[in-house]
């Protein structure tokens, strides 16, 4: 009895990607217990619900999932004007939405919603897919990255915008138009400087030299640097890290925690870091590659790279090659909405692996 | 428009999968490298700098060195206290801050004027005391309010503390928080290792000359700290060296009797042990009290002390520069002696006059003292036998015979910025003076300076030094206030003055000549009153120098304002045949030597020699009016 409802739950679950998962859970419990112990029991209650989300999605078959990319999407803009609009201000950016009886980010719930849209729009267009259609996916992916970034939120705009183009770049956009536009990003870049926030920009001359404002806007990435630096192959231990410890490493449980797992576990822990980001990535690939639909090719590979790009942003602005943005490291930084959106993404990829023969025609 | 062929698509979408794979894995790659750099390359470079932020270095203060009296009394020391203290680089709204404090704990207009000045004073980094010396029930009361107040922080100092008040306070000086003036001064003798932490510095007196010994050696604890700069926990600790302390030559009972013998009047007295040079007191008058400055004096106190027309913080001993009138007449005696210009038993008749170049040079006494040699001439302080005898040695020979006893010349004692007073000659006047017309020495300007008048100016200090090398039978000392330096760790105590300076070429049958005559001046002749009973045989010599020319007008005390009215003057050594104490007094304005100043050193020398203290440590009363 016992054993057929447990088989009945892990039914829609893949092994390799669940391992994954699970080993970087493990991972999150034991950097959150150095850098902030006391906020271990709050993220076992955010990964339940996170895995509930994961289970739940899981069991939806990916055409439930195609006829609600349309009306997610419109709510997640109607929310982004409303935010706009009405939105509470906190720390200086108008983010939050208060619903009266909670408050809510609709910017997270873009990062799927997203993808979701425009591989359904894909979708639509499969039999025949003429230049203009592409032009219609930019405008369905900037109106509502414009919107983000507006707030501003640079690091969720940069995501969704990632998410979006990853979308789009599977969708097979020429080399031609992706070389273009490139060319022109990298001489409009001047331009765009002017559009930035003083924050912003201050954010990107600290990356070049921090050491310029040790105590201001260089001392994140500095205490970060030195962390990582101090920790060696081998790191100073788990719970051992002075950096962290001592409190010298900003945000050490969040957007910091690569720093804190740096210091305490080495180059040797950043190694595997790495290799368990690469599989799970990998994983999300092969799911893609043999995805049966569009729509689900394009919605898993998306969402597979969406965790590369976490991973990447968050890796490379603590180790001082990007610029500071509010990413997290995935399924590893302390905190619910994403661990939520995440597990959202991996339960899609589920559905699309479990569903992968069901619907070939 | 494109027509889809399933199979090239689905192909094409795998090779965009290879792609994206193959940027995930650069990507990755371009971090594997960074971590490598970051941790395998520059690993000492960031593990120095992770010690370097955990690890602080705090200083620890050391005590300062006592100060105490020649009998251990002490003079100067350190007591612990809670001070409530505020970092103005942390603390938002200072004067939002000082005001809520206030509703907790009592600060009043005069703790915010002085943080006010502290504040333009200091860095903006350090802490600054808004009030000092909590009670144990406000220390409690902030501690539960603390929270409230970043920035503001309850400290335990070391103060100082001057147990005399206002005595001494001249000689001891006073510490105040270090200044860029200090601070050159520490990076100068290369002692900034040793003062950081470290608040205070000696100001004036000996608190500043003697500073390096004074402020020891400091400690150091390696302390463990947090990103917030709180100590998590010790390390390593090098234990400071608490300062050398001093032990003076002078007698606190003594410089307390003698400054209550002035009583409101302004003056100085430096009594000197004539065998050693040591200060048995340094009087400087008004006073006032070095506890004021140590946590920083209130802008008002400070502006009364240096407006006030009294000048309090002058110290009068050593930057007073004053005529030192007939207390110069036994060194010019001594002087004609030495050179042969008069025998003891050479006598004038004084007609009370003296005319030379057709100016009138007028003795004290109307019509003389008749026949006058030399030992009379000091005991009834004859004008007239100096005069001639000034015109008969000539400036220079008088200047030359000075110079050896000290006067126009720092006498070197151990505080800073003695002035050297005037010891006219010929070289002096050509230097002092640009006009070729007022270069030149005029032979009449002589006359006046064998009364001590004229442009003789000496500090009281120089003269105490020349009385104490003329009953020391010629055998000088620099004079000090430091007998021995103790060493804290060692115990080891250094004296600071083993050797004589010097010893003049006088003959001792000229010197008892000058000696016995100063006892007759306080037998018989114009200290006889103030010496009236006196125990114990003090030889003296009163003086009374002008401040003001009158132009022929007899001189009425009353009738002169008092700031013109002369100054009185008395130098005194005693027992006479084996002197344990000279001394020098000097009361501005105080009229007649014998009157004003001969009862303070009566005083002095009754509790030096007898340890007779005064009734209630009163003022010298005034002896009567007598000719001087």
């Amino acid at each position: 009895m016992l054993r057929r409802l447990w088989m009945k739950i892990v039914d829609p679950i893949d092994p390799p990607l669940m391992a994954l998962a699970g080993l970087l859970l493990l991972l999150a419990f034991a950097l959150v217990a150095s850098a902030s112990p006391e906020r271990v029991a709050a993220q076992l209650v955010n990964t339940t619900v996170a895995l509930v989300v994961m289970r739940i999605v899981a069991q939806l078959p990916p055409q439930r999932l195609m006829h609600l990319a349309l009306p997610i999407y419109i709510v997640g803009v109607l929310l982004l004007i409303a935010v706009a609009l009405f939105g509470d201000i906190s720390k200086g950016a108008r983010r939050w939405l208060n619903l009266g009886f909670m408050r809510i980010q609709p910017s997270e719930l873009l990062k799927i919603a997203m993808p979701l849209m425009l591989a359904w729009y894909f979708q639509k267009h499969e039999a025949m897919l003429r230049l203009r259609d592409y032009g219609v996916a930019a405008l369905l992916l900037l109106l509502p990255v414009a919107l983000i970034a507006k707030q501003p939120d640079l690091g969720t705009a940069i995501l969704v915008f990632a998410a979006g183009f990853y979308v789009i770049f599977f969708a097979g956009l020429p080399w031609k138009v992706i070389f273009t536009l490139a060319a022109t990003a990298v001489a409009a870049a001047p331009v765009a400087w002017n559009f930035l926030h003083d924050y912003q920009r201050g954010r990107i001359m600290t990356l070049l030299d921090p050491e310029k404002d040790p105590l201001g806007k260089g001392f994140h990435i500095i205490q970060s640097t030195i962390a990582i630096g101090s920790g060696g192959i081998l790191g100073k231990g788990w719970g051992q890290g002075t950096q962290a410890q001592l409190e010298f490493i900003p945000e050490r449980h969040t957007d910091f925690i690569f720093a804190v797992m740096s210091e305490e576990f080495g180059l040797l822990g950043n190694i595997a870091l790495l290799v368990l980001y690469s599989l799970l990535i990998g994983r999300g690939l092969m799911i893609a590659a043999n995805a049966p639909t569009v729509f689900t090719r394009l919605l898993a590979g998306a969402i597979t790279l969406i965790f590369f790009t976490y991973a990447f942003v968050n890796m490379g602005m603590v180790s001082g090659i990007l610029p500071v943005v509010g990413v997290p490291l995935p399924l590893i930084s302390y905190g619910g909405t994403a661990l939520v959106t995440l597990f959202l993404g991996i339960g899609i990829l589920m559905s699309i692996h479990k569903n992968r023969m069901l619907v070939q025609k | 428009m494109e027509f889809k062929n399933p199979q090239e698509e689905l192909e094409r979408f795998r090779s965009r999968l290879g792609v994206a794979g193959g940027f995930v894995l650069s990507c990755f790659a371009v971090l594997f490298l960074r971590f490598v750099w970051l941790q395998v390359i520059q690993h000492d470079y960031y593990r120095t700098r992770a010690d370097e932020n955990r690890i602080s270095l705090v200083p620890i203060v050391p005590n300062r060195g006592l100060i105490v009296d020649r009998n251990g009394a002490v003079l100067a020391r350190n007591y612990s206290a809670y001070t409530l203290e505020i970092t103005p680089s942390k603390a938002k709204n200072l004067d939002a801050v000082i005001d809520s404090l206030a509703q907790i704990i009592d600060i009043q207009p005069k703790d915010r004027k002085r943080f006010q000045k502290l504040l333009t004073e200091s860095k903006n980094f350090e802490s600054l005391p808004i009030r000092t010396r909590l009670t144990d029930e406000e220390v409690a009361k902030f501690i539960a309010h603390r929270y409230r107040f970043p920035g503001v922080d309850i400290k335990a100092r070391l103060f100082r503390q001057y147990p005399m008040g206002a005595y001494a306070s001249h000689l001891l000086g006073y510490i105040g928080r270090v200044n860029d003036k200090d601070l050159e001064k520490i990076e100068q003798h290369e002692h900034e290792a040793n003062y950081r932490g470290t608040e205070h510095f000696g100001k004036t007196g000996l608190e500043h000359h003697y500073e390096f010994e004074l402020h020891g050696q400091t400690g150091f604890e390696q302390v463990e700290v947090d990103a917030g700069g709180r100590a998590v926990r010790t390390l390593a600790r090098t234990a400071p060296v608490a300062g050398n302390n001093l032990t003076l030559t002078v007698d606190a009972k003594l410089q307390e009797i003698a400054e209550k013998a002035f009583g409101d009047r302004k003056g100085s007295l430096v009594a000197i042990e004539p065998s050693t040079g040591g200060i048995l007191a340094l009087v400087s008058v008004p006073n006032y009290d070095p506890n004021l400055f140590v946590d920083g004096i209130a802008p008002s106190d400070w502006e009364q002390l240096n407006t006030s027309p009294d000048k309090p913080m002058v110290n009068r001993a050593l930057n007073g520069a004053y005529p030192p009138g007939s207390t110069f007449k036994p060194f010019m005696a001594l002087g004609a002696l030495t050179i042969g210009k008069r025998r003891p038993e050479q006598s004038i008749a004084d007609p009370g006059v003296f005319n030379f170049g057709g100016h009138t040079f007028r003795d004290d006494k109307k019509g003389g003292h008749g026949v006058v040699d030399m030992y009379k001439s000091i005991v009834v302080s004859c004008d007239t036998y100096y005069y001639q005898l000034a015109n008969d040695m000539g400036i220079d020979n008088i200047a030359n015979f000075m110079r050896q006893l000290g006067f126009g010349q720092r006498t070197g004692v151990d505080i800073e910025g003695e002035s050297e007073g005037v010891l006219p000659s010929q070289e002096w006047k050509r230097k002092r003076f640009k006009k070729p017309e007022q270069q030149k020495w005029y032979a009449g300007e002589t006359i006046s300076i064998g009364i001590g008048q004229g442009y003789n100016a000496y500090t009281p200090i120089q003269l105490a030094q020349a009385t104490a090398t003329l009953a020391n039978n010629g055998v000088m000392f620099r004079p000090h206030l430091v007998q021995y330096i103790t060493d804290t760790k060692t115990g080891k105590a250094t004296p600071v003055e083993p050797r004589p300076l010097k010893t003049l070429p006088l003959k001792q049958e000229h010197i008892e000549v000058i000696k016995k005559a100063m006892v007759g001046v306080n037998t018989e002749g114009t200290g006889a009153r103030a010496f009236a009973g006196a125990e114990y045989v003090a030889a003296g010599k009163t003086g009374t120098a002008q401040v003001y020319s009158l132009k022929g007008e007899k001189y009425v005390e009353g009738k002169v304002k008092k700031e013109l009215r002369d100054h009185a003057l008395f130098i005194a050594f005693a027992p006479a045949d084996q002197p344990k104490i000279a001394l020098a007094v000097l009361v501005e304005n105080g009229g007649f030597g014998a009157q004003a100043a001969a009862p303070i050193a009566r005083q002095v020398l009754d509790y030096y020699l007898l340890g007779k203290v005064p009734k209630e440590a009163a003022p010298a009363d005034e002896a009567e009016p007598e000719e001087d």
